[in-house]
C-alpha cells in the first residue's frame, strides 16, 4: 500500500497498461513535458517516448477519429480530453463512429479505446471546465461508462478500462485529483472487483444513496451526518454508469425499501432519471416511497460563484434522505 | 516536381514536417494522359511511373471499368425491382476509382466511402457483399482485414481521419504501407477532412487523400464548397497536391503511384483531386433534373472514362472481336451472380439484432436480449415468430 493523489494513482495506472501492453499508446493536448494540464501523465512521455504518449495537435475530432483509425490497426487508444465541455467537437467521433464500429463490423474491428474525461465542477473554472455529459455517453449503445471515486479504484479501473476490448468513457473526478488514498499497486487485476460492479461503500438499512464520481465522498458524509440523526444510509459508489449494476442496487433497495440518487449533471434525461425508472420497474413492490433525485439543475453550467448551488451538497443531499423518509423536509406539505 | 523533400517523420510532431515547405508544389494543371478522344498525349513527370504497364494490364483496366459499370447497372436495376432499399451509383467515376485502387498493394488499406464500390470491387469484395448493407441485410458486407478494405463511410469525411489514424500506426509499426482515405469534393468541407490533414502534416503519416470531385454533394455544386480548386487548399496544410482527369484511368493511376511511393518511403501525405463526373443521381433516392442543368451531362458525356480507354485501345490494336466478347461476358457473368446473389441472400435472424453491440456481455442488453427473446416465445412456434408479422 502506497498513500498517493488521485491524479497519481491514475498516472501509476497508466504506466502500468504502457508497461504491460506495447500496443498502448496515449494521445491528447498537452500530455506530453507538461504532463497534461491536471499532471496525470506526469513523466509518461520521457520515460516511454513521443511514439507512446503522443502530444496531439488541438482538435478532439482529430484525436478521435485518428484513435479509431490506431485501434484499427490493432493500437489501444488512451485519449486524455483535457476537459469535460472539450468533448463536444469529438462526438460524432464518439457516437458514430467508436461506438458503433464493432456492431457495424459484426464483431470484426474491435476498438479498444479508452477516453479519460476530467469532469465536474467545484474547483472555481470558466465556462466549458466543470460540466458532467455523462448522460450523452450512457444513451449511446456500444460505449461503456465508468467513473471512478477514489485513488484504488481510479488506479485499477483505468487499466481494467485500457484492458476491455471495448470502448470505455473514464470520467474523472478533478476536484478530487489531489484526494490521497491508500493505493495497493500490485493489485491483480482479474482479482478486483470488476469494471462493471457497483459497490456498497457505507452499509445501512434506512435508505439507499446511489452516487458516482465526485460526490461518493460526499455521499458517506452525509450517510455519517444521518448517522448521528439515527438514520442508517447506505452509499453505494456506481462505479459503471453504462451499464448499471442494477442487481447490486436491486438487492440495497429490497433492504431498504427507499431510493436516493445524486449526480452533478443536470437532472432531466440524466442518470438518476434511468436509475429511479428501472429501480421502480424492478423492485416496485419493495419501495416505501418514491425515488428521489438530487442533482444539479436544468441549466447551463452557472458562473462559478454560484456553483456551490448548482452542486448537490451534503445539506441538500440529507434533505433528500428526510424527503425518501418522509421526515420534515424543505419540500414537506408540496404536492408532488 | 513533386518534391521529396519531408523527410522521415516519426509519429510526434515536430522537424522536417514543421518547416517551410514552399517549393512544394500543389494542385496546378489538370493532367490529362488519354483525351477524351481517346488519344494518349506524353507527359514528362507522369509517363515514368507507368512504364511497366503493359498493354495487356491497360486491356484489364478496361474490363475493370466495364465491370464495375455493370455492376452499378444491375445494382440500380435491383433497386428499382425493389431488391436493393437504396444505392448510390458511381456512374462515371470509374476511372477515378480503378486506376486508384489498381496502384495499391495488398497490404495497403483502404477507407472508403459509399460510393466508392469499384475501390470495393478492385481489393475483393465479393459484388453480393457491396450491396448487402444497400439490402438492408448488414450494417456493412465484409470483414476489412480480409481485404484491407474499412467497411464504406457514411459519415461525410469520418473516414479521412481513421485513414490517417492508421497511417500513425503503420508508421509506429515501422511498415512501409500506406493508409489511402477516399472522400468527394463535399467532404473537404468537413472540419474532419481538414482536422486530417493538419494530423497527417503534422505527423507526416503515410496517407493519401483521394478526393472524387464528381461535381456534386446531392444537390450542391462544388462551387458552394470551394472558392479555390480544391487541390489547392492541400498547399495550405503543407502536403503536396495533384489535380488529375478522373476520367482518364491512366492519369490517375500514375497520380496514385506517386503518392503512394512518396509515403512508402517517409515522404508524408499527398493530396490528390481527380476531377470527374457523377453522372447519375446522388442515390436512387434522388431526383438530378431538379438542380442539373442536362447540357452539362452531355459535356461529361463526351469525356467518358471508359469510351476514351476503349477508343485508345482500338487505336493500338487491342481490342479485337474476341477481347470484346470475353469483356462482356465477365460483366454478364459478374452481374448474374450479383443478381442471384442478392436474391437468394439470407434474411438476418431476429436475435441477432443484439449480436456484437459489445465484445463483452453487457447486463442491461442482456436482459433487454432475455426479455425480446420471452416476447418472441410467446407467439409459439419460434419459427412463427421470426417472421416478420411475428416479431410485431
Amino acid at each position: 500500500m502506497t498513500q498517493m493523489t488521485f491524479a497519481r494513482a491514475i498516472n501509476s495506472g497508466l504506466r502500468k497498461s504502457l508497461e504491460n501492453d506495447p500496443k498502448v499508446v496515449l494521445m491528447g493536448e498537452d500530455i506530453g513535458a507538461l504532463g497534461g494540464v491536471f499532471r496525470v501523465t506526469d513523466g509518461l512521455q520521457k520515460d516511454f517516448g513521443k511514439h507512446r504518449v503522443v502530444d496531439t495537435p488541438l482538435a478532439e475530432s482529430g484525436i478521435m477519429g485518428t484513435a479509431v483509425g490506431l485501434a484499427y490497426r490493432g493500437y489501444r487508444p488512451v485519449v486524455e480530453i483535457q476537459f469535460d465541455g472539450f468533448i463536444y467537437p469529438a462526438f460524432d467521433q464518439i457516437v458514430s463512429q467508436v461506438a458503433k464500429m464493432h456492431y457495424r463490423t459484426q464483431g470484426a474491428v474491435k476498438m479498444p479505446i479508452t477516453i479519460r474525461v476530467p469532469f465536474g465542477g467545484g474547483i472555481g473554472s470558466p465556462e466549458h471546465h466543470s460540466e458532467s455529459p455523462e448522460a450523452y455517453f450512457t444513451h449511446t449503445s456500444g460505449l461503456r461508462v465508468v467513473s471512478v471515486s477514489n485513488p484504488q479504484d481510479a488506479h485499477t479501473m483505468i487499466q481494467q478500462a485500457i484492458a476491455s476490448d471495448d470502448p470505455v468513457l473514464y470520467f474523472e473526478p478533478k476536484r478530487r485529483y489531489h484526494d490521497k488514498g491508500e493505493v495497493d499497486e500490485t493489485l491483480d487485476l482479474g482479482a478486483a472487483l470488476s469494471l462493471e460492479k457497483a459497490r456498497v461503500v457505507t452499509e445501512g438499512t434506512d435508505v439507499t444513496l446511489v452516487a458516482y464520481g465526485p460526490l461518493v465522498k460526499t455521499a458517506k458524509d452525509a450517510a455519517l451526518a444521518a448517522a448521528d440523526e439515527g438514520v442508517s444510509v447506505e452509499v453505494i459508489d456506481l462505479r459503471s454508469l453504462a451499464p448499471v449494476d442494477f442487481a447490486t442496487l436491486e438487492a440495497s433497495v429490497r433492504k431498504t425499501g427507499r431510493l436516493v440518487i445524486t449526480h452533478e449533471a443536470s437532472q432531466t434525461g440524466g442518470l438518476g432519471a434511468e436509475v429511479a425508472a428501472s429501480i421502480t420497474e424492478r423492485c416496485f413492490y419493495h419501495l416505501e416511497a418514491a425515488p428521489v433525485r438530487i442533482t444539479g439543475f436544468d441549466v447551463p453550467y452557472p458562473y462559478s460563484k454560484l456553483e456551490m448551488h448548482h452542486l448537490p451538497g451534503l445539506d441538500r443531499i440529507l434533505d433528500g434522505v428526510d424527503r425518501a423518509l418522509g421526515r420534515p423536509n424543505s419540500l414537506s406539505g408540496l404536492e408532488g | 516536381m513533386f518534391t521529396d523533400d519531408a523527410g522521415k517523420g516519426g509519429i510526434s510532431a515536430g522537424g522536417p514536417g514543421n518547416s517551410a515547405e514552399s517549393n512544394r508544389r500543389t494542385g496546378g494543371d489538370l493532367v490529362q494522359l488519354i483525351t477524351p478522344g481517346g488519344e494518349r498525349v506524353s507527359h514528362p513527370e507522369f509517363d515514368p511511373w507507368l512504364q511497366d504497364v503493359t498493354d495487356e494490364q491497360l486491356g484489364a483496366l478496361y474490363e475493370d471499368m466495364v465491370v464495375i459499370r455493370r455492376i452499378d447497372a444491375e445494382a440500380t436495376a435491383l433497386q428499382r425491382q425493389g431488391e436493393l432499399a437504396l444505392w448510390p451509383p458511381l456512374l462515371g467515376q470509374e476511372a477515378s476509382q480503378i486506376g486508384s485502387a489498381r496502384a495499391l498493394r495488398d497490404d495497403d488499406f483502404v477507407f472508403p466511402s459509399y460510393r466508392d464500390n469499384g475501390v470495393a470491387y478492385c481489393r475483393g469484395v465479393n459484388p453480393e457483399d457491396i450491396v448487402k448493407a444497400w439490402r438492408g441485410n448488414a450494417l456493412a458486407g465484409w470483414d476489412p482485414y480480409t481485404v484491407n478494405v474499412a467497411t464504406q463511410q457514411i459519415i461525410i469525411g469520418a473516414q479521412s481521419l481513421h485513414a490517417t489514424g492508421y497511417a500513425m500506426g503503420i508508421q509506429n509499426d515501422g511498415a512501409d504501407s500506406v493508409a489511402v482515405a477516399y472522400f468527394g469534393d463535399g467532404a473537404t468541407s468537413e472540419g474532419d477532412v481538414n482536422e486530417a490533414m493538419v494530423f497527417a502534416a503534422s505527423f507526416q503519416a503515410p496517407v493519401v487523400f483521394f478526393c472524387q470531385n464528381n461535381h456534386w454533394a446531392i444537390s450542391e455544386p462544388v462551387r458552394l464548397q470551394s472558392h479555390i480548386q480544391i487541390a489547392d487548399r492541400a498547399a495550405g496544410f503543407g502536403i503536396p497536391s495533384m489535380r488529375v482527369d478522373g476520367n482518364d484511368v491512366l492519369a490517375v493511376m500514375a497520380a496514385t503511384r506517386i503518392a503512394l511511393d512518396r509515403a512508402r518511403h517517409g515522404g508524408g501525405p499527398t493530396f490528390i483531386e481527380a476531377v470527374t463526373y457523377r453522372m447519375g443521381p446522388h442515390t436512387t433516392a434522388d431526383d438530378p433534373t431538379r438542380y442539373r442543368d442536362a447540357n452539362e451531362l452531355e459535356d461529361w458525356a463526351a469525356k467518358d472514362p471508359i469510351a476514351r480507354l476503349k477508343t485508345l485501345l482500338e487505336r493500338k490494336g487491342l481490342l479485337p472481336e474476341e477481347l470484346e466478347a470475353t469483356v462482356a461476358a465477365a460483366a454478364d457473368a459478374v452481374a448474374k451472380a450479383l443478381r442471384s446473389g442478392t436474391i437468394n441472400m439470407p434474411d438476418p435472424a431476429p436475435m441477432d439484432i443484439f449480436k456484437h453491440v459489445y465484445s463483452t456481455p453487457n447486463s442491461s442488453l442482456d436482459r433487454q436480449q432475455d426479455h425480446y427473446s420471452r416476447y418472441l416465445a410467446s407467439f409459439g412456434d419460434p419459427a412463427e415468430a421470426a417472421t416478420e408479422e411475428g416479431a410485431r
